[in-house]
């Protein structure tokens, strides 16, 4: 009988990467479940399209490339940048927006660069920004959070037909849209932070940084908590995004005067931060490497949101941000690599390789 | 309790080690073949001491060690060497290499071994050479000669015993520890004392093991007292992947790392195997070099798993056969554990030195790897990295053969532990590629020493030959100046009148010009001296009357000789010799008549005035041209034929064939200097190596042409011969 002859080790670990997909995919649970409570059926509809069109990209990619079609689509890994697509899109934006952006993300940004694996950047974040700027309109366009009182009545979002209708037909929804907290703050002039927070619904209805945003961010902050807990990922990244984030507003927060660029916990529980933080920043195939790298990665990634946020034409800015840091991220790794056991100093790559 | 240190990364595979621990320490029937290879270690293999149909008595040394870092072999029990041949060895690659093959009587027949009486009078060296003598490599897995590492130049404060045993499945050594604590506690006490009783001796044992801490906890309350002995203390730390390995342990136990590419000893600490110091234990006390060791046998394709003392040589089907082993089970079968030992490509292979374990296991427990996915960085890899090594990006560099990256990211501080690979969620078998890498790197590097010294040689080559040139060009030069000054010299001469030539002229241009002068000054001299003296002149021939007269008689006794027995059968080269015989009498005879020739014309001629024609060349001819003789012509040509005659003689003797055989001669001679100086070269690791490499191929050559030259002329050396005869018949 031959015996076989794999090289060693001859034992396994139990994950793979489709469990790491499936844990981002259950992670996304709870944000997408406030979001539909607070916007209605929309972002569903996001991700069911954007699933849709990732899967039939993906497959049509494969095939052409001649790759088996069974063993890459089961990495889930299309399925999460659909996901994370969707959740990032204004809810009940049309049906070929979504198409659009998710077919650029898997075929432009994953597949023209190798495919899973070998994207620089990250497809869903890429996917964003296209639509973000050849569709500014429809991609400004987000529903008034339900429950939210408006002039003493509370806003209610299009019902399950009218919906459909808005996303397929193309019905116009100008009648559910109000401006996000952070566009809301980004246009307040001569009021101070205490009274503009007092006279604007978003924020005098809400708890800490605006009206149903809040608990998105918490959503989402939850979901990276279960991610961390089950060690998908180390902490490096999202803290350092955070951090990032909290430094800049602690230092351009000068305590509530008209030109202030919001408190600390109001930039961490407004747009798309936590979102940002534990799905976007932490996607390991665009970011640094080294635990080092990465939170540095994640802390100019926080730094350049705050930057756009405040002074740039945007009043949200994470894919702009992370697609510039994912530029950075070989320069970070080159600067980072960890120490290694035996050896005096980290950092030391670039000037070993000189000297040779 | 001492403090532990934690090590970076590391994994928590499963453990299954109860498996092979429900019983006690097994017995192995004595198998039929015992297969000892001849390299069970790191370092030069040993050198075969015995031949094939010695008898040979348990614990007899075999194979030498070869060099400081080696190991000897000795029989693992009594019997017959039937071999010394190549056969399959436990390699990851499934080589086959040199081996000892003994049958065995079944008499277990031990060779005298003496036990050390008291090993703390004897001296460090004294036990070493013991230990060394052994044979004792490590015993964890990596079999270095033990006696190598107990010689550390540096001097040892901390002595560790590895009692780790980190490998999933693995209890070779907590068995070892269950049953055998009061002798492992001697042999700590052995290397104690080698190493000069440093400051703390620890046992790092993991927490999962402890049966074993407590009869080591045991034995050690048992032990008695010593005033030389230091302290030993069990250390007690949280199991993890792999905290066995040296480096690891080292770190856990004193917060220390061994800097990259140095040796613990460069801490003042030395690690030895428990398992290994239980061999030195028997090695010292009882004499008995190295001959068995433990074996872990498990897996679930093992009805009966547990742990076995097994002598070395014995075959692995041998050892499984004992553990209840099921072939059809088993799709895989590995030496050593799951995360590092290597897959064996049969079981007809010899359990080594260093086999701590045979993991048979089945489909289930370990399945065959999945196919590799794409890396997506996740960094699990650089989590789990003992080393702290980026395994990702050095995966990444090793796919696209970028050997000065992955030296620049610390490949070679990897230790192939394996627990990267275990942790990929892709499945991408990263310690592969790291392996792979490494050769090549290995490679290159040794390729670029190589073109290096090769660089060096040529330039140095074309630096001689330069230089050779600068002098050869010097002299030229010099010589050509020589020449003008001389011609200059000799113009001037032609002009100041030719008739003063013989006092003059010692004017100093070159050496050379005016040894050349010398010479035809001395010249002139001589034939002014024969010119002045007559009577010289007489007295020289008569000399020569009487020295010819004599050889005449000579030649014409041994012609006799000859001719005595003219009738007997003369084969060809005695007839050769005769005819030059003859020749020689004839010449001698000739001479004879011609001085007194030459003697009766001087006496003739004594008052009339002598001419002076005779010129130098016919002054070194002993016949002078003298007119007044009757025959002069008939004279000459007379001696010319004589001449001719000798010539073709020796022609007849000294045939073609032989020339070439002499030339083959010193040539040949030429070669064995050449060779003895290549060897001497070798030995000396010379640069010239190369040049003294192809002299002796060039004289090969050489050789071989000459051989070949000498064949042809043999094939036709009847018709080369005939001219010489031929010349000989028209006489």
């Amino acid at each position: 009988m031959a015996l076989a002859r794999n090289s060693s080790p001859h034992t396994h670990g139990p994950r793979s990467t489709q469990w790491l997909m499936q844990q981002v995919l259950i992670a996304t649970v709870p944000g997408l479940m406030v979001l539909t409570s607070f916007f209605g059926i929309g972002t569903l509809l996001n991700i069911l399209i954007a699933s849709i069109t990732a899967v039939s990209c993906e497959a049509a990619v494969l095939k052409l490339r001649k790759r088996p079609l069974g063993f890459y689509l089961s990495d889930y890994s299309a399925l999460v940048t659909a996901v994370l697509l969707g959740l990032a899109l204004p809810p009940l934006v049309p049906w070929w927006l979504t198409v659009t952006g998710t077919a650029f993300a898997i075929i432009i940004a994953k597949h023209l660069y190798g495919g899973m694996g070998y994207n620089p950047f990250n497809p869903a974040m890429i996917g964003y920004v296209v639509l973000l700027i050849s569709f500014p309109l429809q991609m400004s366009a987000w529903l008034t959070p339900g429950g939210l009182l408006v002039d003493g009545t509370p806003a209610m979002g299009p019902d399950f037909i009218s919906s459909l209708k808005i996303v397929f037909l193309g019905n116009p929804i100008d009648g559910f849209t109000a401006a996000t907290p952070l566009d809301a703050f980004k246009h307040n002039s001569g009021l101070l932070v205490s009274q503009f927070y007092e006279q604007t619904p978003q924020f005098s209805q809400g708890h800490w940084a605006g009206f149903g945003w809040e608990w998105v961010n918490i959503a989402f902050l939850f979901g990276g908590i279960y991610l961390l807990a089950r060690k998908v990922f180390t902490w490096h990244g999202p803290v350092g995004m955070l951090v990032g984030l909290s430094i800049m507003a602690l230092f351009n927060y000068d305590g509530g005067s008209s030109s202030s660029n919001g408190s600390i916990i109001f930039h961490l529980l407004s747009g798309a931060t936590m979102f940002g933080a534990f799905f976007i920043v932490t996607d390991p195939v665009t970011s640094a490497t080294s635990n080092r790298g990465r939170f540095i990665y994640g802390a100019m990634i926080g730094i350049i949101l705050f930057l756009i946020r405040s002074w740039g034409n945007y009043p949200d800015a994470l894919a702009f941000a992370v697609l510039l840091m994912n530029f950075a991220a070989p320069f970070i790794d080159y600067y980072t690599p960890p120490r290694t056991y035996g050896h005096s100093k980290s950092g030391a790559i670039i000037h070993r390789s000189k000297e040779d | 309790m001492s403090k532990v240190w934690d090590i970076h990364g590391g994994i928590h595979p499963a453990e299954n080690k109860q498996q092979s621990l429900t019983g006690p320490l097994q017995t192995v029937a004595l198998p039929k073949t015992l297969v000892l290879p001849l390299s069970q270690h790191i370092g030069a293999p040993a050198t075969p001491v015995v031949s094939v149909g010695d008898k040979v008595l348990k614990g007899q040394l075999i194979a030498a060690a070869k060099g400081f870092v080696s190991a000897p072999v000795h029989a693992s029990s009594s019997g017959v060497v039937s071999a010394i041949e190549e056969r399959a060895v436990p390699h990851a690659s499934g080589m086959q290499a040199p081996c000892i093959v003994i049958e065995t009587d079944g008499l277990e027949r031990w060779a005298e071994h003496n036990a050390a009486a008291n090993y703390r009078n004897k001296t460090a060296a004294e036990l070493v050479a013991i230990i060394r003598d052994a044979g004792i490599t490590g015993l964890g897995g990596a079999g270095f000669p033990s006696a190598v590492k107990l010689q550390p130049r540096q001097s040892i404060d901390t002595l560790i015993i590895n009692a780790t045993e980190c490998e999933p499945y693995i209890t070779a050594d907590d068995q070892l520890m269950r049953q055998r604590s009061a002798d492992i506690l001697i042999g700590i006490d052995i290397l104690a004392h080698i190493l000069g009783d440093p400051e703390r001796v620890l046992i790092g044992i993991e927490d999962n093991k402890p049966e074993a801490q407590e009869a080591l906890a045991k034995a050690l309350a048992n032990k008695p007292v010593s005033e030389h002995a230091p302290p030993i203390e069990v250390v007690e730390f949280p199991t993890k992947y792999p905290s066995g390995g040296e480096k690891q342990l080292v770190q856990i136990l004193t917060g220390e790392e061994v800097p990259s590419g140095k040796l613990p000893a460069d801490l003042g600490i030395v690690c030895q195997n428990i398992g290994t110091t239980h061999a030195i234990y028997r090695a010292v006390c009882h004499g008995e070099p190295l001959v068995s060791r433990i074996t872990t046998v498990t897996g679930k394709a093992c009805s009966t798993p547990g742990n076995f003392e097994v002598l070395i040589g014995t075959p692995v089907a041998h050892l499984l056969e004992q553990a209840g082993f099921n072939e059809a089970l088993c799709p895989q079968l590995v030496m050593g554990g799951p995360m590092m030992g290597f897959a064996l490509p049969s079981t007809a292979v010899p359990i080594v030195k260093a086999t701590n374990c045979l993991l048979a296991t089945t489909a289930q427990e370990s399945p065959a790897p999945p196919p590799a996915q794409a890396c997506i960085r996740c960094g699990h890899c650089a989590e789990a990295c003992p080393a702290n090594l980026l395994p990702q990006q050095l995966y990444w560099h090793a796919q696209s053969k970028n050997y000065e990256r992955l030296e620049a990211h610390h490949l070679g501080d990897c230790i192939e532990c394996g627990a990267c690979s275990y942790v990929c969620p892709s499945s991408i078998p990263l310690v592969q590629y790291y392996r792979a890498a490494k050769g090549e790197i290995r490679l290159i590097n040794e390729e670029k020493q190589q073109s290096d010294r090769a660089r060096i040689r040529f330039e140095r080559h074309q630096a001689r030959i330069e230089q050779e040139e600068k002098d050869k060009a010097a002299k030229r030069e010099a010589r050509k100046l020589a020449a003008e000054a001389a011609k200059a010299k000799r113009e001037a001469d032609a002009k100041t009148g030719a008739a003063n030539t013989a006092a003059d002229t010692p004017s100093a241009s070159t050496e050379k010009s005016t040894t050349d002068l010398d010479i035809v000054q001395a010249a002139m001299a001589r034939v002014a001296a024969n010119k002045a003296s007559p009577q010289d002149q007489r007295k020289r021939f008569e000399r020569a009357i009487e020295t010819t007269a004599a050889r005449l008689a000579k030649a014409e006794k041994d012609l006799e000789a000859f001719t005595k027995d003219e009738n007997a059968e003369l084969n060809k080269e005695q007839l050769a010799q005769r005819e030059q015989q003859r020749a020689s009498v004839e010449q001698a005879r000739l001479r004879h008549q011609e001085a007194k020739n030459k003697l009766a014309a001087l006496d003739n001629e004594q008052s009339s005035e002598q001419s002076s024609e005779q010129s130098p060349d016919q002054k070194t001819q002993p016949e002078s041209p003298t007119d007044s003789d009757d025959e002069p012509e008939l004279d000459r040509a007379a001696t010319a034929i004589a001449r001719a005659q000798k010539n073709a003689a020796q022609l007849a003797l000294m045939t073609p064939e032989q020339k070439l055989q002499k030339q083959r001669d010193s040539l040949e001679k030429r070669l064995g200097k050449a060779r003895t100086r290549l060897a001497q070269a070798e030995s000396e690791g010379s640069e010239q190596l190369e040049a003294f490499a192809k002299a002796v191929s060039s004289l090969n050559e050489k050789i071989n042409a000459t051989n070949l030259e000498l064949a042809s002329l043999t094939q036709t050396s009847e018709p080369a011969n005939k001219p010489a005869q031929q010349s000989e018949e028209t006489r």
